[in-house]
């Protein structure tokens, strides 16, 4: 990198917290994210001057908050506060200042404004927005192209959660430690929301980046978290799963199977790293939902070739996931597992009973559709597989089904 | 004379570029390290994983704690890259080291990235 090109990264970078300590000090998020821009302006135009600061966050909270309240007594015609634009890293009020915000705030201060993201009563892809522009500092513009919805309509929908977050009141006492694990337990949710946004994206750039910021908030939360298994083993599931977005899609943008990827077109520093931190969570011996499903996915990691895969171990950790999380959709993946392992009929029989559950879920009836191919009952498959056409939530989902009627076809064809 | 270069940045910052951008810094560097190789100066090169995904073992009292080191009072005085079968045999052998030198601690960091350089460099 050369010249300012540093200094974007630089800002996201600090952006969560300095936003969190500004939202701490305003506790309006408006002011907070206003305050924020103002200093990032300042930023550009003395950073390439004066060259980095030692602490970027702190430089921006302590420029962010002067300019606010500048801002304020201009207005009471009062006295501004010295120029921001003369201040350098040798400046004694700010380095007493950036330890002081350092050692006490730091961690509460970004789970707080990741939480306010949270809202209870917004729904999932409101979260998912107020996050990405909050918190990750995306314009609206560039959420909107990854919802694919109209900048108008994106801003609306931005508009209306921080109106609901500011209704709710942002909650600025210091959390006690239960409330602190139920902030991280909402967080934690809403940053798997956001990189399943990505990840049901087909090869779509904007969207597919949705994977990266995901796992980006998510080692951001490690570092503040760092000996929470959980937090480590969802950041381990989704450099799992983004290890193999190069070999997700075809050229055409068809979904291509597991069984079916390039291993070798497989991230290996995603997978290092994913595997690293499973390793470093097992030793806390905590079990919970996003290890074990961290654990699933670092078992078709470690297989070279898909015939290596341990379906027998899958099969054992969606058993754990099925009593930790009960779902129909663990029960469907497991008979997943189940048919590798044991058989499509053992399988079949154990989704037979998520019918009425799962009667409107793509996957069910793509899934039963396989393993009533695998035991050669075509006409039925033939039904399953129209109905989970009809229920595809994509054209790449829907194409995928196609093939495999195709494919039924010609084999019918051939044995005639 | 073998030097060691110890690498240090923001690594928020680091971790915020794009895989475009990454790339592009990876792709100025590995035009150095050619250079370097073909003059026959050019050791072992690692890119760590985050420090997220480190572990520090105490070693005075045999204390595990996730992350990296981060106390101030001591420096870095030597690295060791071992091949480890997982974290756990990485902690044994790290606790071996640890009998045979006590004081201190190791942060126990996976390498994401790993270039061998010039065989033999540095024997003579």
């Amino acid at each position: 990198m050369s010249d300012a090109d540093w200094i974007p990264a630089a800002l996201t970078a600090a952006r969560p917290q300095a936003m969190g300590a500004l939202l701490r000090y305003f506790r309006n998020l408006d002011i907070a994210e206003e305050a924020f821009q103002e200093a990032c302006i300042k930023a550009l135009k003395n950073w390439p001057q004066n060259g980095p600061p030692r602490d970027p966050a702190a430089w921006l909270i302590f420029v962010g908050r002067n300019v606010a309240i500048d801002a304020v007594r201009k207005k009471s015609r009062e006295l501004a506060l010295p120029d921001e634009e003369s201040l350098s890293d040798l400046d004694d009020a700010e380095g007493d200042l950036a330890e002081r915000l350092d050692s006490a705030d730091y961690r509460d201060d970004v789970l707080r404004l990741l939480f306010v993201c949270c809202h209870p009563d917004l729904p999932g892809t409101q979260q998912i927005a107020l996050a990405l522009r909050i918190v990750s500092g995306l314009t609206v513009p560039q959420i909107a192209r990854a919802f694919l919805v109209s900048e108008a309509a994106m801003e609306q929908r931005i508009t209306r959660a921080k109106r609901k977050v500011a209704s709710a009141g942002v909650p600025f006492e210091t959390p006690s430690a239960a409330d602190r694990a139920e902030r991280l337990a909402a967080v934690m949710a809403m940053i798997y929301l956001v990189f399943n946004e990505g990840y049901s994206a087909s090869g779509d750039d904007a969207r597919a980046s949705l994977c990266e910021e995901a796992i980006r908030l998510g080692r951001l939360l490690l570092r503040l978290f760092a000996a929470e298994p959980e937090v480590m083993g969802l950041v381990a599931l989704m450099l799992l799963q983004h290890s193999r977005s190069a070999a997700r899609f075809d050229a055409h943008g068809e979904i291509v199977l597991l069984d079916d990827q390039d291993r070798g077109r497989w991230h290996r520093g995603m997978i290092a790293e994913g595997l690293a931190l499973i390793d470093k969570a097992i030793r806390h011996r905590q079990r919970g939902p996003y290890q074990v499903q961290a654990a699933i996915a670092a078992l078709h990691a470690r297989a070279e070739k898909p015939e290596d895969t341990d379906w027998a171990q899958i099969d054992l950790l969606y058993g754990a996931l099925e009593q930790i999380e009960p779902s129909p959709v663990v029960t469907l993946n497991r008979a997943v597992a189940v048919s590798k392992a044991h058989g499509p009929e053992l399988a079949l029989a154990m989704i037979e009973p998520l019918a009425a559950r799962l009667s409107n879920y793509f996957h069910f009836h793509g899934v039963k559709g396989g393993l009533l191919l695998q035991l050669g009952r075509h006409d039925d498959a033939r039904i399953a597989f129209d109905r989970a056409i009809a229920l595809a939530n994509s054209p790449a989902e829907a194409a995928h089904i196609r093939m495999h009627i195709d494919r039924m076809k010609k084999a019918t064809v051939t044995k005639r | 004379m073998l030097y060691a270069f110890l690498c240090y940045n923001n690594e928020s910052a680091v971790m915020s570029w794009t895989p475009e951008e990454d790339d592009a810094v990876m792709a100025k560097l590995d035009v150095v390290h050619k250079k370097l190789e073909a003059e026959g100066r050019f050791g072992p090169a690692l890119r760590l994983l985050p420090t997220t995904a480190a572990t520090t073992l105490k070693k005075e009292k045999d204390l595990v704690m996730d992350g990296p080191y981060a106390e101030t009072k001591e420096q870095l005085l030597g690295f060791y890259v071992i091949d480890c079968e997982n974290l756990d045999h990485a902690l044994e052998i790290a606790r071996e080291l640890g009998q045979a030198n006590p004081g201190g601690a190791y942060e126990i960091r996976p390498v994401r990235l790993f270039v061998p350089g010039v065989p033999g460099i540095g024997v003579s």
